[in-house]
């Protein structure tokens, strides 16, 4: 089960990033950057994670409660994530205005 | 609950997966709806409300529009360019 | 480079990370373990704060100065992406898309609730899960239901961006001013200082509702200032095309 929980974190990584390396839009790039991204939110939640507990909410629930540091993390992560995305599509559309395409394949050499 | 717990984990991972191997980015920005869901649901069986509203709201609702509004822009964009 | 030769690149790295991650997993503690280090000073920092959520008590309190320096992180995204989406032609407002009435009149009904659930959950961040970043989001998506009314002719009648943009930056300020007033009593930049009151009150956990309200507004308004740019860039010309 350990492996499977950070191996799942470790594989939306890898697979983003492959994603990344073989896309031939820089959109389609962005959207695999965020899932390379969200590997990091499974990381961190799993290892907060505690069977049998319950969620950080003091009061709620009779018992030992998940580790909230790594939530509050996951979400920094997570509205971090939101912002650069965004910033990197303003981005690609001022690259789809300069070169007429959003193809990094076609964005090779130096342009006036 | 360990069940489920697995469960989720490896739909996130065929998820992510998904919304990599989608080819043009205009299907992506369903296919990362979708995984955006796919998060909160495991992070609901994670004891981590928090995260899930946060990822509820920003992975299937923002990010997906701005990716949507972006493919349309730089589609426009580009064609005026080589005309 | 050849996107062949590029792959194998990848296939050569990405290999090298998965050894390394692999053998990082191996050593670490079990998941769903009991091993959680800071897991018990975090909770008694907590009540010792009246704040029942623990997640926004470390968000907006034990780790505020972490979460000011993300609010300048958004509010220069924002920026940022705010001037790279200007320029473009200006195309006048397109007529309202053809939405069906039965989406219309949904919109029309969903409008305050959503509203409403954003605020509410922006306003109990120190009881109940959420604060200012997830009802911040819902507030600035929620006004884009208008969209589905009346296009963007309506949109831009019912929010006017300039707000929007002077919100972020009140906002930014607010949770600056916060923790300058608490560094104004000596106890420290962003030290929780006002009095706790009762745990499950709204105003109770001293500075953590007003933290979560400033973050509250500024995402908001980061929001709707950016689905503001796509909305323009993407959107124009629809009446050529529709």
């Amino acid at each position: 089960m350990t492996v499977l929980a950070y191996g799942v974190a470790g594989w939306l990584l890898l697979v983003g990033v492959f994603g990344v390396v073989r896309s031939r839009d820089l959109v389609h790039a962005v959207v695999c950057l965020s899932v390379a991204q969200s590997g990091s939110y499974v990381l961190l939640v799993a290892v907060g994670y505690q069977r049998g507990a319950g969620p950080p909410l003091a009061g709620s629930f009779a018992g030992p409660l998940v580790d909230p540091v790594v939530q509050a993390l996951t979400l920094t992560d997570v509205v971090v994530s939101a912002t650069v995305t965004a910033l990197l599509l303003a981005l690609s559309l001022q690259i789809a205005r300069r070169h007429g395409t959003t193809d990094p394949d076609d964005l090779t050499g130096l342009k006036g | 609950m360990t069940v489920l717990v697995a469960a989720a984990l490896v739909v996130v991972a065929a998820g992510g997966t998904a919304v990599v191997l989608t080819g043009g980015p205009a299907a992506q920005a369903v296919t990362l709806s979708g995984y955006g869901l796919l998060l909160t649901v495991l992070f609901a069986v994670l004891q981590a409300p928090d995260v899930g509203l946060a990822q509820l709201a920003v992975g299937t609702v923002v990010v997906p529009l701005m990716v949507m509004l972006t493919v349309r822009a730089n589609a426009r964009a580009a064609r005026k360019r080589r005309r | 480079m050849s996107r062949r030769l590029r792959l194998w690149l990848f296939a050569v790295g990405a290999a090298g990370v998965a050894v390394l991650f692999l053998a990082a997993v191996l050593r670490m503690p079990e998941f769903g373990g009991v091993v959680h280090p800071l897991r018990a000073a975090v909770l008694d920092a907590a009540a010792a704060h009246r704040t029942p959520n623990v997640v926004s008590a470390v968000n907006y309190d034990q780790r505020a100065i972490d979460t000011f320096g993300e609010e300048t992180l958004l509010l220069t995204a924002v920026v940022g992406a705010a001037a790279l989406l200007r320029g473009g032609d200006d195309a006048p407002p397109p007529r309202p898309p053809r939405t069906m009435e039965a989406v219309r009149a949904v919109a029309y009904l969903v409008l305050p609730v959503t509203l409403l659930l954003g605020l509410a959950t922006v306003v109990h961040g120190a009881l109940t899960p959420g604060g200012g970043f997830q009802g911040g989001i819902v507030l600035g998506t929620a006004v884009h239901l208008v969209y589905l009314v009346g296009g963007r002719a309506a949109l831009d009648r019912v929010r006017p961006v300039t707000v929007y943009v002077a919100g972020e930056a009140v906002g930014t300020a607010a949770f600056a001013a916060t923790g300058l007033a608490a560094a104004a009593t000596g106890a420290g930049f962003l030290a929780n200082v006002l009095p706790f009151g009762t745990a499950g009150s709204v105003l109770s956990a001293g500075t953590v509702p007003l933290l979560s309200a400033a973050v509250g507004i500024e995402v908001a308004s980061g929001v709707v200032v950016l689905l503001a740019g796509f909305l323009r860039q993407g959107t124009a010309g629809d009446e050529a095309a529709g």
